[in-house]
């Protein structure tokens, strides 16, 4: 799949709050469908549904345990989705850092300068 | 240090960044909008930044070129839509090293004073779609990185 069309699916996967809540369930390890179905008061198809988009899009692996069929995460399209926020992050972070800087001295200056004229006004 | 918060919505086409800032608002404003203030401080530690040009005034235009150690430079410009001193600034964003022109974004900053003179800012960055905000254009994305498990919660717990 080409990476465009796999972050577009990541994302519309990721844009409904049931299946975020199971990939927060699913990130402290794997469980089987009952599990997952067990917080909502959804019937298990509509969960079911749910896994199918997350599969589809590579957010979840289900190993062929006949009877349970336990859900995994997958982190790689996660991954991918959060590389280019986090240089986004960083970029402004280290902006800001610098900007405390600038505004130490902004503010420093300000206080000399009214403390002189504060100075001025005695006779 | 002061922490910056970032928060990007799967499905969204917005970024939300707050910070606060030890100074008043007068001042923080002041590094925003002044063409020497700003070049000390825009584009992180990797960059020099130069301002080609910078009118922060409504409907003044704006161009930022970083070059980067390898000598490559980038360019960024926009129009300001508003500046309200101390409070507001509104204006357009596009990075001219994209493979097509034409992603402009709205960014829209506001400064909240705070007690002991110090200065909450909030940047609503708004993208054309959620593919710009998700920088899937953007040049220099690394395959294969690999996310850590804190990471994959707080994105997928934000929502």
């Amino acid at each position: 799949m080409r990476r465009s069309t796999r972050l577009n699916a990541t994302f519309a996967a990721l844009a409904d709050p049931t299946r975020r809540a199971i990939l927060a369930h699913l990130a402290s390890g794997e469980a089987s469908v009952t599990d997952l179905a067990r917080p909502f008061a959804i019937s298990q198809p509509a969960i079911s549904k749910h896994l199918r988009v997350l599969e589809r899009a590579g957010l979840i692996s289900r190993r062929r345990d006949a009877q349970r069929r336990p859900c995994r995460i997958e982190a790689k399209p996660l991954a991918e989705a959060s590389v280019w926020l986090e240089g986004y992050r960083r970029f402004w972070e280290s902006s800001f850092q610098r900007l405390d800087a600038v505004l130490e001295e902004l503010t420093a200056q300000e206080k000399r300068g009214s403390s002189r004229r504060r100075k001025r006004k005695r006779p | 240090m002061a922490k910056l918060d970032l928060t990007a919505r799967p499905g969204t086409q917005e970024i939300v960044l707050t910070r606060v800032f030890d100074a008043p608002r007068d001042t923080v404003f002041k590094a925003f909008t002044d063409s020497k203030l700003i070049a000390r401080w825009w584009g992180g530690s990797l960059y020099q930044t130069t301002i080609d040009t910078m009118d922060a005034r409504p409907g003044g235009t704006w161009r930022f070129v970083q070059k980067g150690r390898d000598g490559r430079e980038h360019g960024f410009h926009g129009v300001y839509h508003d500046v309200t001193s101390p409070e507001r600034l509104i204006y357009t964003f596009e990075y001219e090293g994209l493979p097509e022109p034409g992603h402009v974004l709205l960014e829209t900053v506001r400064f909240e004073a705070l007690p002991s003179r110090k200065t909450k800012l909030t940047d609503l960055t708004v993208f054309q779609s959620v593919a710009d905000r998700d920088g899937m254009l953007a040049a220099g994305m690394e395959e294969g990185a690999t996310a850590s498990m804190d990471e994959l919660a707080r994105l997928v717990e934000r929502g």
